[in-house]
């Protein structure tokens, strides 16, 4: 405990560092916009500022990036409970009941529990981070190569299952992602793998261009040249405070859906979607009267804006633990950390201790400034969305551009973002996801090499996998997760009714 | 024919694809795995995991069902894309976007001239400023100087 505190003591001494807080607070100015602009998610936002964190030491990057992350949750809230428009997906159950309290004139109340629970997930979830983070990164110092060849393999599974939609479509989109983390040289063997002579794909295929252009230009692609957007509403600071009833309601709901987004967030797949819905089922299941949800119920705007910041911030303990990623953000900010020649992994917090209870400080900071900067500034940031489409969408063509670009100066990054783009429009008529291809694209080489070091080490024999302990739990997950997934292909119509909830949501998103 | 046949026979032709180019590529053995070894292992799940889409895909949507209604939008942008991609070190970053926010702003959103043009100017050159003067990424200038 006192180690803690100490640590979180050197922690904040760098987050409060002048040139930390800029990058903290910019951070979180972005992340609102990004999360208040529909069709800039935050995976396209943190791809897009990524070559912009290659000039900046890398705590003062992960704080930027980070900040845009948690900033995004909080933005997203905006959008669902002004124009019943959710920001980005994981807002999709605040539009319900943060859209009808809109309408009754309570937008104001909506908006401040909104940022309240957000903040109050977002800190207290760190602290989560901030215990669980070193003892899971000390367990992780006992892990081989086949102990993390299982561990991706369970996480791809898992991730395959809690995306939502078909699992066979969502396993052909991560085996898609690792076969394009294969294209460049094989790092073992020298060969060139399906570069086809490009040289500039030595390299491989870079997370951003294949970011930007599966979430930005895809999403550009298929919604330019859609109708107007319906009408904003624009609430006045005065009306912003909720009622002591309002307020006293909020309390449970704000502390169920930290708890139940932290949880979630650790597990791989659309985390901060899916904790969401399992917090508005269970504040409906809670309550007195679940008749008031869908009407205005200020519980169905508190407990899922609570969950989805709580769950972004469970997502970076696996990431900064295991250096696993167990979704596509994560996995940016991982190829961040990696620009800088930074592996996180079990040994990432003994090393790096200064990033990481910088990170944590400055997560802290950063919610205080949401706090900030959401409530009295909403109806500024409410501006953005008059903007006409037809102005925003070459807006956010160009930052596409330049920010692929400037990764590698090189004009083949923007060729692979604009087939990406292409690839991405097509998947998502054909009622594809996305997001697995952006983790494979990111674990094809870890998993690659765990896999070919694990059967060396047991020369050829893939026992290796299942006679040695941790291996083979991790094994024994991934075989229950497969008959999880099959039960409802061997029973028709059996499926859970979170994922029913999830695949429709990601479609009105 | 279903969306799901659709994309599974993309997908086992895709699988059939990275089969045949693999062959260039060493598998190696079980115990010396060569960088074959994955890629052709991918290839043979993405073929199964494409068999099932068929199989199991006579319930899904039809084709036909598929609306394109911002095909033409789509299709300028994608074109927009490819353009900057190649123009960007030929023409320098400026004039690409300039060329590009204009066709978007003026041709597609058919705003009027000068706001198109004073938008398009506006942008490219603040973009500019702001990435490669204030943030210190370099951007081509192209054959011209600028």
């Amino acid at each position: 405990m006192a180690e803690t505190l100490q640590n979180l003591l050197l922690g904040f001494s760098t987050a409060l560092s002048p040139t930390n807080f800029f990058y903290a607070f910019m951070g979180c100015l972005i992340g609102t916009m990004v999360g208040v602009l529909p069709g800039v998610g935050p995976l396209a936002g943190i791809s897009l500022l990524l070559p912009t964190t290659f000039g900046l030491n890398p705590t003062a990057g992960l704080i930027l990036l980070c900040g845009v992350y948690y900033g995004a949750m909080y933005g997203g809230s905006t959008t669902s409970i002004l124009m019943r428009i959710p920001g980005e997906a994981a807002s999709v159950m605040t539009c319900i009941d943060g859209y009808a309290m809109a309408q009754k004139g309570r937008a104001g109340p909506a908006l401040s529990i909104a940022a309240i629970g957000s903040y109050a997930a977002g800190t207290i979830s760190v602290v989560g981070l901030m215990f669980l983070a070193p003892p899971l990164a000390r367990f992780a110092l006992r892990f081989g190569p086949p102990e993390y060849f299982s561990l991706l393999v369970l996480g791809l599974l898992v991730l395959g299952y809690m995306t939502g939609g078909s699992l066979a479509k969502n396993l052909a989109m991560i085996v898609l992602g690792l076969l394009f983390g294969m294209i460049g040289i094989d790092h073992m063997t020298g060969y060139f793998r399906f570069s086809y002579g490009v040289v500039a794909l030595g390299d491989g295929i870079g997370v951003v261009p294949v970011a930007v252009g599966l979430f930005g230009i895809a999403e550009i692609l298929a919604t330019a040249g859609n109708p107007m957007r319906p009408e904003v509403l624009k609430p006045k600071l005065k009306d912003l405070l909720p009622s002591r009833q309002e307020f006293r309601d909020s309390v449970a709901p704000i502390g169920r859906g930290t708890i139940l987004g932290f949880l979630i967030g650790i597990i791989p797949g659309s985390a901060h979607v899916i904790s969401t819905f399992v917090s508005y089922a269970v504040e409906r299941r809670v309550s007195k009267h679940p008749d008031r949800f869908g009407k205005g119920a200020i519980e169905g705007v508190a407990g899922p804006e609570s969950a989805n910041n709580a769950a972004s911030c469970g997502a970076l303990v696996p990431m900064l633990a295991l250096g696993v990623p167990t979704g596509p953000i994560p996995a940016v900010l991982l190829a961040a950390l990696m620009v800088h020649g930074i592996n996180p992994g079990p040994l990432f917090i003994k090393e790096q201790p200064v990033i990481f209870w910088g990170l944590i400080a400055s997560m802290y900071v950063g919610n205080v400034v949401l706090l900030l900067l959401n409530l009295p500034l909403v109806s500024i940031f409410v501006n953005f969305l008059r903007i006409p489409y037809g102005i925003l969408y070459p807006i956010i063509l160009m930052f596409c551009v330049v920010g692929v670009y400037a990764v590698n100066s090189s004009y083949v990054d923007v060729v692979i973002m604009s087939m990406m783009g292409v690839i991405g429009y097509v998947l998502r008529k054909l009622d594809f996801e996305t997001a697995p291809i952006v983790l494979g694209v990111v674990l094809a080489s870890i998993i690659e090499m765990s896999l070919r070091q694990s059967l060396a080490m047991s020369n050829g024999k893939y026992s290796i996998f299942y006679e040695r302990p941790i291996s083979a739990v991790f094994l024994a997950g991934a075989l229950v997760m497969i008959v999880i997934a099959l039960i409802p292909l061997v029973r028709k119509g059996i499926d859970y009714g979170w994922r029913r909830d999830l695949t429709q949501a990601e479609k009105e998103k | 024919m279903t969306l799901d046949r659709v994309s599974g026979i993309g997908l086992l032709l895709l699988a059939v694809f990275v089969a045949v180019e693999r062959r260039v590529l060493p598998l190696g053995t079980h115990s010396n795995p060569g960088p074959g070894y994955l890629p052709l292992f991918l290839a043979a799940f993405l073929a199964v995991l494409a068999v099932i889409l068929i199989v199991r895909g006579k319930l899904s949507p039809l084709w036909k069902s598929v609306e394109w209604p911002e095909k033409f939008h789509a299709l300028a942008i994608i074109g927009c894309c490819f353009f900057a991609a190649f123009a960007v070190e030929p023409l320098g970053y400026r004039v690409t976007i300039i060329l590009i926010l204009g066709f978007l702003f003026g041709v597609l959103e058919r705003m009027k001239v000068w706001w198109a043009l004073t938008l398009a100017f506006a942008l490219s050159w603040g973009s500019f400023w702001v990435f490669d003067h204030f943030l210190k990424v370099p951007l081509p200038r192209g054959g011209l100087g600028f």
